[in-house]
């Protein structure tokens, strides 16, 4: 069965019809060509496909791994994905902290946990080192070790109280 | 062109001292990669004609094929193409041709595709799978690398003798050993005589899975004229195009492979693996592109996986440390087909006195057909499975000797001018520097700390070094063509690709140290085939060794060929010029002109005439020194091009009352010749060393008659930011390679050889208990801590 679906991704308003059985992964791939979004393993447990969404009545964004949400659910949800972390050019800092340290080998995981790490820090400003490790334990790396991604998440932590100020 | 640099390593082509060399510039494509603009094969367009190709599996290990009927497949609505081992009855394979892109006429592995379909949608492409009827007659299997290489075993691969295969590749037909590799030097009744103490043990590496995050994925079509063109997450477009255009008996010119970023390899996509099957889909598909997607659980055990090992190291040592003989045999789980695989028994054959002189030493190391996933090349091949057990054993001998383990590695160690186990000097090499730094910096000799006797957790140390050489035919070529453009940026081709290790950065600083120009006017692009230079595979650490001569070189060649241009246009003597930071200078005159006046449009005379043109630049490398090896010694001048060593530290915290193991510390040190990017090379040891832990730690596919029971993220864990050690250290040592580009030598892969067995060796360390099988489990040392308590059936091998 199709539905069409209202929904924003990045601010910006969608119509789309969707079957039943697809995932959002496949609706923001296949039909808005939003492939930043990656596809790892399509049973929640590698974290490539993380985006943020805010669905209708809640307060704030959470994180979700896009395969394991059907369409349909998105219906009047707003969404972001990596492709919205940046605005006008401008890098999030944990985009920038990532190229600094050297976080990012292949890249595949990059995307996903960057929106785990831009959900943590959202919620918990000041994260201690054991809280990071905790927020991202859903996704997996197999280049860096972790731990330039741990020193990344820091630095943009710093830089983002620092723009507070 | 010569095939080294022609002047000294360590200096530019100027003569200065390199300016951007050991300079840590960041990830050229790390902008693309942060924001999801970096595209992958998955992510390109083919429009609504692409079809959507899946494959046919045999649910069985070993068996023959005694129908196929795909006509119910073919007859449903939506599928455009369905092909069999009857369309492609071809060999193929790097190193032994015993491999076909479908099983024709019997299955050899659970997941051996036996089919393929191409459909307009996936849903239709699944549904005509399970239309397609497959008859087989089950045969027993080989499970077991000992057993398969015994006289009872059945034959995998009863046409063994009929293969071709490269020539340093020994084959034993009428048995399931694909390649037998030996060394025999020295004395071996001497040297046992000469030992004080001689011991003996069997050590298990189990099969692994590389788990590069990005699946494999690849897209083919054919074009009107018969042209292929395969959009390919590959590590190999140019070996792809070899293998392929042989196995289908098309030209090479007639296939084109395009490889665009690659979410990770880690070996896994060297070679060809599905590869094959697109491009076979393609061929029946009428110009309609087919996309081959592998899902996860394809990915663990359908491509390649780590090859399965059994260890038998026998060791002789006098009573103040110094090895006397060595007899070790290396039964290697190969799986159904060991094309790839047979050269991993080559390397740890030719590696396995591990990095240590040792005067009288036998190995045979066994290739093993078995009715297993296919093993395939990872990481550092064969050196991190070896190493587990050498690592060990010399550990347990000091030990059992009252001598200090990193002493008597010193002692030991591979120094330059040393003969290896197969008769080659050793080059200069910074090895003893990086045992002792490794155990410095985990500080090896400070006391420990007090144990709290109220808690069940324990601390310790353990130590392992390691050597690797680029294990590769003797002559893999590189090549690289430098473009300069009308504003004075360079871009940079090559064949080599970058899957995440930084190739494409350190190269272009190569460019730019080479050219005189910023690496930020340095673009380098991703491979097309049809228009990058050829370049053999990105394995084996060898693309910032052998690529970057090639690329040093033709960034030198532009150079001169600017310079050349130039000094005619001024009327000066070449030697007085130089290009600085973009601009061509004359030490004589000190006129100064820059690059974007000159490289294309060329320069005037003083008449009025023009000279030069536009400048392209073309270097090449290709090692043209290795020797080939006595087949039944081993012996021969110069085994390979070079080892990198390098030395490993970790400190260990056990709870004694679960077994469970946290790694708090990993210190790293590698002799890297020369590093281009030192922050790079730190990364790749520190990536690196967390693959090793993992690997150390939980990883195994678990086989029960040959089917695998843990293909998925959630039964076979990798390792997560949860367990990545609180610290690391990564030390570089610097001796430099006589034929790197400035000194440079590969890193890639070492870094995860020695983590496995310097984990084991601080458990022992740490609560006596000797582990010999991997992964370390805690189930495994609670069961040794533990004897009588432990079901029997979970005591360690």
């Amino acid at each position: 069965m199709n539905h069409t679906l209202h929904f924003t991704v990045n601010g910006e308003p969608y119509e789309i019809v969707a079957a039943s059985h697809h995932t959002l992964l496949q609706v923001l791939r296949e039909q808005l060509a939003l492939t930043g979004t990656k596809n790892g393993c399509e049973a929640g447990e590698c974290g490539a496909c993380a985006v943020l969404i805010r669905w209708p009545g809640a307060d704030r964004f959470e994180p979700v791994n896009s395969c394991m949400v059907l369409a349909p659910e998105v219906a009047g949800a707003e969404i972001v994905t990596i492709e919205g972390l940046a605005h006008d050019d401008q890098l999030d800092p944990l985009q920038e902290a990532f190229i600094v340290t050297g976080a990012t080998q292949c890249g595949f995981c990059t995307p996903g946990i960057l929106i785990n790490a831009r959900a943590l820090l959202d919620r918990n400003p000041d994260p201690s080192d054991a809280e990071i490790r905790a927020a991202l334990v859903g996704n997996l790396c197999r280049c860096t070790g972790y731990i330039r991604i741990l020193d990344a998440v820091k630095m943009a932590a710093r830089t983002r109280k620092e723009a507070l100020r | 062109m010569s095939q080294a640099p022609h002047h000294k390593p360590q200096l530019s082509a100027s003569g200065r001292k390199p300016s951007l060399i050991g300079t840590s510039p960041l990830r050229i494509e790390g902008r693309a990669k942060v924001t999801g603009a970096a595209t992958y094969v998955d992510d390109m367009p083919f429009g609504p004609a692409l079809l959507h190709g899946m494959i046919k599996r045999s649910p069985i290990a070993h068996g023959l094929i005694k129908r196929i009927d795909v006509s119910k497949a073919r007859a449903l609505p939506g599928v455009r193409v369905v092909v069999t081992g009857q369309d492609f009855p071809g060999y193929t394979g790097l190193y032994l041709k015993d491999r076909r892109i479908f099983a024709l006429d019997r299955v050899r592995y659970v997941g051996e595709a036996v089919a393929a379909v191409a459909a307009d949608t996936p849903e239709i492409a699944q549904r005509a799978l399970d239309l397609i009827e497959v008859e087989y007659e089950p045969l027993p299997g080989v499970f077991d690398p000992e057993f398969g290489a015994s006289p009872a075993a059945p034959l995998v691969h009863p046409d063994l003798g009929n293969y071709e295969c490269a020539p340093f590749i020994f084959p034993q037909p009428g048995t399931n050993i694909s390649n037998w590799f030996k060394v025999r030097k020295g004395n071996m009744a001497q040297g046992w005589a000469a030992a004080d103490l001689i011991y003996e043990h069997r050590y298990q590496v189990p099969h692994i899975q590389h788990v590069p995050l990005e699946p494999h994925v690849c897209v083919a079509q054919q074009d009107v004229n018969g042209k292929i063109t395969l959009w390919s997450s590959s590590q190999s477009p140019f070996a792809q195009r070899n293998l392929i255009a042989k196995a289908l008996n098309i030209g090479h010119s007639q296939l084109r492979v395009i490889t665009p970023y690659v979410g990770g390899g880690f070996g896994s996509k060297a070679g060809v693996s599905i590869e094959g099957a697109a491009v076979a889909l393609a061929m029946h598909a009428r110009g309609r592109p087919v996309k081959l997607r592998m899902t996860r659980e394809e990915e663990f055990y359908t491509t390649f996986v780590r090859q399965g090992l059994v260890a038998y190291i026998k060791m002789g040592m006098t009573k103040d440390g110094r090895i006397t003989a060595v007899e070790n045999r290396f039964y290697w789980d190969g799986g159904a087909y060991t094309e790839y695989g047979v050269n991993i028994t080559r390397a740890a054959g030719y590696s396995g006195s591990g990095p240590y002189f040792v005067p009288n030493i036998h190995v045979d190391s066994y290739c093993v057909y078995t009715n297993h996933p296919i093993g395939g090349p990872m990481r550092g091949f064969g050196m991190a499975e070896i190493h587990f057990g050498i690592e060990q054993h010399i550990d347990q001998m000091a030990l059992q000797l009252g001598l200090d383990p990193v002493q008597v590695r010193l002692l030991n160690c591979l120094k330059d001018g040393q003969e290896t186990l197969t008769g080659m000097i050793m080059h200069p090499t910074g090895l003893s520097q990086c045992i002792r730094k490794a155990a410095e910096a985990i500080g090896w000799n400070a006391a420990p700390p007090p144990q709290d006797e109220k808690s069940h957790k324990r601390r310790g140390k353990g130590l392992a070094a390691m050597w690797k050489a680029p294990a590769m035919p003797p002559n893999p070529g590189s090549s690289a063509v430098v473009r300069l453009n009308e504003d004075g940026t360079a871009t940079v081709s090559i064949g080599g690709v970058d899957i995440g290790q930084g190739a494409m950065t350190a190269m272009a600083q190569l460019a730019a140290e080479g050219l005189g120009i910023r690496v930020e006017d340095v673009r380098v692009n991703t491979v097309d085939t049809d228009y990058s230079p050829y370049e053999w595979q990105t394995v084996a650490s060898r693309l910032t060794w052998s690529m970057g001569n090639a690329v040093l070189q033709a960034a030198e060649n532009a150079r001169h060929q600017i310079l050349q241009t130039v000094a005619e246009a001024w009327g000066e003597d070449i030697n007085d010029l130089d290009i600085v930071d973009g601009q061509v200078v004359s030490y004589r005159t000190e006129e100064a002109r820059p690059l974007r006046d000159l490289v294309i449009y060329g320069l005037q005379r003083p008449d009025g005439t023009w000279v030069g043109g536009p400048v392209v630049g073309q270097g090449r490398f290709m090692p043209e020194y290795v020797t080939p090896l006595d087949p039944e010694t081993g012996q021969g001048p110069r085994a390979v091009v070079h080892f990198t060593t390098g030395c490993q530290a970790v400190e260990v915290e056990v709870d004694e009352e679960t077994g469970e193991v946290t790694v708090l510390k990993i210190v790293s040190a590698y002799d890297v010749g020369r590093a281009i990017n030192p922050e790079m090379v730190r990364t790749q040891m520190e990536g690196g060393a967390v693959q090793g832990m993992s690997t150390a730690l939980l990883e195994q596919i678990i086989l029960k008659d040959g089917v695998p029971a843990n293909p998925n993220f959630t039964d076979y864990r990798i390792a997560t930011a949860v367990d990545a050690p609180l610290e690391t250290e990564n030390i570089i040592v610097e001796v430099p390679q006589d034929d790197g580009p400035f000194g440079a030598r590969g890193v890639g892969e070492h870094p995860m050889v020695p983590t496995a067995p310097a984990i084991a060796n601080a458990v022992y360390n740490t609560v006596g208990v000797r582990i010999s099988s991997l992964p370390i489990t805690g189930e495994k040392i609670w069961a040794a801590l533990h004897p009588q308590e432990a079901d029997p059936a979970m005591t360690p091998v």
